[in-house]
């Protein structure tokens, strides 16, 4: 499928700030998934700052932006080209070893109720073990934008039983180490999708790692396997570390963060 | 009842490397070895040279006591600890540059992964990367005890940011200026080149894109740091500026300082605070202390940054009892320096054994540093082991022991005259493009009689350390 | 340099000559009590504790002025940011974060100065005289300044230390102008009494200018002659020209040094031009008052662009 990314974030200052550093992960990741046909990413005013792929493959970009300014914008537009491989991650370059994607995280830190989730779903066979305990994220956390924020963690959204894909996904991860199965988060985009539901475009999921596949994507939030709707971006221990843009400015000015985003399909 | 090895007197005759050091304090009249101790104090206040202690109150300038007492290595002795020194720098070094690689030793079942990977000091945001030289821990601290006449053990390492190279110095400079006579009459390894050294080897590991004499800075957490002291002394040795976070930016590919004269390119980073602080982009984010955006430019090959980001995994107290197994992978050879025994209370085994012998055996943190939540079985009450058997039953893979070593002892002088104290070694090992050793180090006494405590948060004091010439 | 390190080496000396006026301060409030009590002599302590530029932070935490509380205030108390103890132990944390930047023998007078001030304060209040503090300070300070013009480097932080003591003298030399004026003078009755003259007698006390202002110019005291030597005389070592003067030479040397000139070398070449053109006429048309008043908005200003220029660290 040739999915077509426009997505733009807009910063604005209420008092010009001395400058902003960032930390993209932005580039769509390369494996057998998916195949990026054009791709540019632009901060206004900014500097490009030093490249790199990191361990896990992750293509990270730094950006500068010499102040005063009151406002910044980064835009995103590109085609990629998606084949669906139920969720399976094949051809990543990457050398992190599993085993590091085992520790907590304030966000999946897990509390006694996710450990009894995660038990519960485990079984002989990971990969079976994996798809349960998705499932039972699903099942146990209804999707409802606005219940909870940016900093919710993983006990807490169970706790309520409601939240958005940043939760399904800290929920699955705390599940899945729980029981000692290797496990990230992931952050990319996905299709507007025509079943009229208001899914979002800029989306999160898991990757579990299950021995004889490697890493495979998990998405609670729909219910799934990562298919050729969606485009991975990065990963990390949670939202934080896997965020697409980190940033930190300095100054006295109050940040406030407007975001659009549209995945299309494109004819072929 | 525990014989310690006496580094001066044996089976009643003074052992060679003190031979001219008896008749030094035979001759030294009571009144002035008093003048000389106060004359060394009061010099080592003028400079500044002092030592806050953590959570302690009382005055943050207080002095690290000084023992004019020296130390002394023959050439021999300092061969063997020399080389195993080394053998040790060098394996933890390739250790560090595997465990972010591919991980040979943990695939070849050689040291478990979750004690790798798991751990907090791995830092899963340099994995992939090998910094310049394939040097992760540029100043490889090692902390050497001694229990008889060829019996040196290793302690524990300090791959990050080792403290004390200054006393070392200073401790030197105090007996040159206070006792020229002695370095006359004994031929004495100078170690005063030791930041020409320094220099050398943080220059050597310049990052790629540096195309000139790279730009080298000390990154301080600050005055109120314990080891500011160190910091500057450091920085005005070498010539090069002493910043705090606040002082150096992110700008495009590269990091700057700012000065007077407007931004300056700063190449190396010798970086005197801990990992999490060093970039609230990438780290802390609450971090006040570091560089936004420092990483990135790390990983893009912009600057380097010593010890590098993640060295701390190998200087782990668990990670430690594998050293030897390091040195047999990487380098195919026997360790020359031996560990002590550690049971790790991890395992249920160990931890049975060392609950059962608490009265025996000291007992320290796995992450804990610089004598803090530490248990020294046979110097502590029932009720101090009462409440640190509880400690470790909450979290025994927090806590690793050890026998209570023979530490030697060293004539020091005491308010009586002189007696044995107890006393350790930390040299200061420097990786960079070579491979290279200052003939010494620091000595640290426990100045109370019979502690083995050396540490001086914990009321130990320093000596000057002698490497005797050929 | 760092820009840091320049900002401390600034205020260390901005601090030290803060201590000394206040010394200078208690010394004249020293002096008014051992005149015969007049009507003039509650007011006379208003004016210290105004010139000393925290009069409010003393209210609050005293009430009516009386010599023992404002001596204890304006010298030992940590609660004053502006006491000379605060001064000290400022200048001697600003020396101990750039110890590498300064000699031995700076160092030493700046740690000297603080060790001793901690020996005073463990002393009863009782067993130590004014003089003897006041004559303490005057002594470190002078030993302080000393230590800097006889060992240190002629390179920018030395530059940035002088700039420092220039700035603060000018203003505190006005200050203490505009306080003597405004506070002292509200009715034309009493400018040519008797009182006056003591007042401004005082004046040239406070700046150690008594003896030098008569060698100067003899004869009678007069406001005009007063306020000449004190703002336009280039021989007088705190008028506000010397001053101002020797923060352009300065200013003027960093220029040299790093080959490029700078908003805050313009603004004090500016300053400079303008009191070149001043006459004392020109000032008592002004208004005394007036025209220290814009001086010290000016010195404020002047302030804020050598920090924008050289210390913030921002420029590019």
């Amino acid at each position: 499928m040739l999915l077509s990314v426009d997505h733009v974030t807009r910063y604005e200052y209420d008092r010009p700030v001395r400058g902003v550093v960032q930390s993209h992960r932005l580039t769509p990741t390369k494996f057998a998934g998916q195949r990026t046909i054009s791709w540019n990413v632009s901060v206004s005013g900014g500097t490009m700052g030093g490249g790199f792929r990191d361990g896990a493959g992750d293509w990270v970009q730094a950006w500068s932006v010499a102040g005063p300014v009151s406002h910044i914008e980064v835009r995103v537009h590109g085609e990629v080209e998606t084949t669906d491989l139920a969720g399976v991650l094949k051809g990543s370059r990457e050398s992190v070893s599993p085993e590091a994607y085992l520790r907590e995280t304030p966000f999946t830190n897990f509390d006694p109720a996710l450990r009894a989730l995660g038990a519960a779903a485990l079984s002989e066979d990971i990969l079976s073990s994996a798809h349960a305990m998705s499932a039972s994220v699903s099942a146990a956390i209804a999707y409802r934008p606005g219940s909870t924020h940016a900093h919710t963690t993983a006990a807490e959204a169970l706790a309520q039983g409601e939240g958005v894909c940043q939760d399904h996904a800290h929920a699955l991860l705390a599940l899945a180490r729980s029981q000692g199965i290797p496990a990230r988060y992931v952050s990319g985009y996905l299709q507007s999708s025509n079943d009229g539901m208001a899914h979002e475009a800029a989306h999160a999921w898991a990757e579990l790692n299950v021995p004889g596949f490697g890493w495979i994507g998990f998405d609670p939030a729909n219910q799934c396997c990562p298919d050729e709707r969606y485009i991975r971006l990065g990963s990390g221990l949670d939202a934080q570390d896997a965020a697409p843009i980190r940033g930190v400015s300095r100054g006295q000015g109050i940040e406030k963060l407007l975001v659009t985003v549209a995945v299309q399909t494109q004819q072929q | 009842m525990t014989t310690y090895f006496n580094e001066m007197f044996q089976d009643g005759n003074v052992r060679s490397p003190y031979a001219r050091l008896e008749g030094w304090t035979r001759d030294m009249p009571a009144d002035l070895r008093l003048a000389k101790q106060a004359e060394a104090e009061a010099l080592f206040r003028r400079i500044g040279i002092t030592f806050a202690v953590y959570g302690e109150g009382g005055d943050p300038d207080r002095l690290i006591p000084f023992d004019m007492f020296p130390r002394v290595f023959t050439a021999n002795e300092w061969a063997k600890l020399e080389r195993g020194i080394k053998q040790r720098a060098r394996a933890l070094n390739a250790f560090l540059v595997d465990v972010y690689g591919r991980g040979e030793i943990v695939r070849a079942g050689r040291i478990p992964a979750g004690l790798v990977y798991q751990n907090a000091a791995y830092e899963r945001a340099v994995a992939g990367f090998v910094p310049p030289k394939g040097v992760y821990s540029h100043i490889v601290g090692i902390d050497i005890v001694r229990t008889g006449p060829t019996d040196f053990y290793v302690l524990e390492d300090n791959c990050r940011t080792p403290s004390g190279v200054s006393y070392m110095l200073e401790s030197r400079e105090m007996m040159m200026r206070m006792f020229p006579d002695l370095f006359r009459e004994n031929r004495i390894e100078p170690v005063d080149n030791y930041h020409e050294i320094l220099r050398r080897t943080l220059a050597s590991v310049a990052p790629a894109k540096c195309d000139r004499d790279p730009t080298i800075v000390i990154l301080t957490p600050g005055q109120f740091n314990s080891a500011y002291y160190e910091h500057s002394f450091l920085a005005d040795l070498m010539g090069v500026e002493l910043v705090e976070g606040q002082d150096l930016f992110v700008d495009g590919e590269y990091v700057y300082m700012r000065t007077t004269e407007g931004p300056k390119r700063v190449d190396v980073i010798y970086r005197r605070i801990d990992d999490a602080y060093i970039d609230p982009l990438c780290f802390r984010a609450d971090s006040m202390l570091g560089i936004p955006g420092l990483m990135d430019v790390y990983r893009s090959g912009g600057v380097s940054i010593c010890s590098a980001p993640g060295a701390g995994v190998a200087d782990d107290k668990a990670v430690y009892t594998y050293v030897p197994e390091m040195i047999r992978f990487y380098l195919g050879e026997e360790p020359i320096l031996n560990n002590v025994p550690t049971w790790k209370c991890a395992g249920a085994d160990d931890l049975g054994y060392v609950l059962s012998n608490l009265g025996e055996l000291v007992v320290k943190e796995v992450h804990g540093s610089g004598g803090y939540g530490m248990l020294v079985g046979p110097k502590s009450t029932k009720l101090q082991i009462e409440q640190f058997r509880a400690l470790i039953l909450a979290n025994p893979g927090n806590y690793i022991a050890q026998p209570t070593l023979a530490l030697s002892t060293t004539p020091t002088f005491v308010d009586q005259g002189i007696a044995p104290r107890h006393v350790d070694l930390r040299p200061y090992c420097l990786v960079g493009e070579r491979i290279e050793l200052v003939p010494g180090g620091l000595t640290r006494v426990a100045l109370t009689e019979g502690s083995l405590v050396v540490n001086s948060s914990q009321g130990g004091g320093v000596k000057d350390t002698w490497v005797l010439a050929e | 340099m760092l820009s840091r390190t320049a900002d401390n080496l600034y205020w260390i000396a901005r601090y030290m000559e803060r201590a000394e006026t206040i010394a200078r301060l208690l010394e004249v409030g020293a002096r008014i009590s051992l005149l015969p009590s007049t009507q003039g002599y509650k007011t006379e302590w208003d004016s210290l504790l105004k010139a000393s530029g925290n009069s409010g932070g003393y209210v609050a935490k005293y009430g009516p002025p009386n010599q023992h509380n404002i001596e204890s205030y304006l010298f030992f108390d940590r609660d004053n940011s502006n006491s000379v103890a605060s001064c000290l132990t400022l200048a001697r944390e600003n020396a101990r974060i750039v110890r590498t930047a300064l000699t031995t023998q700076v160092w030493d007078a700046l740690n000297t100065a603080f060790q001793e001030l901690k020996l005073l304060e463990a002393q009863p209040r009782a067993t130590l005289e004014l003089s003897r503090l006041t004559d303490w300070v005057m002594k470190h300070t002078a030993m302080v300044r000393g230590a800097i013009d006889a060992t240190l480097l002629r390179n920018d932080g030395y530059n940035f230390l002088n700039i420092g003591y220039y700035l603060e003298r000018g203003d505190s030399t006005a200050r203490l102008m505009d306080v003597k004026y405004y506070v002292l003078l509200p009715r034309a009755g009493y400018v040519g009494t008797g009182q006056d003259n003591d007042q401004w007698s005082m004046l040239l006390r406070a700046l150690s200018a008594n003896r030098a202002f008569h060698w100067a110019y003899g004869g009678e005291i007069t406001p005009a002659k007063i306020a000449h030597f004190l703002i336009l005389n280039p021989q007088c070592p705190r008028s506000i020209w010397t001053c101002v003067a020797g923060m352009n030479n300065h200013m003027a040397r960093l220029a040299t040094l790093y080959g490029r000139d700078t908003e805050a070398q313009v603004a004090t070449t500016a300053l400079l031009a303008e009191l070149q053109d001043q006459s004392t006429d020109q000032i008592f048309e002004e208004g005394l008052h007036e025209f220290l008043s814009r001086y010290i908005r000016q010195v404020a200003n002047l302030g804020v662009v050598i920090h924008n220029s050289y210390l913030s660290g921002d420029m590019h």
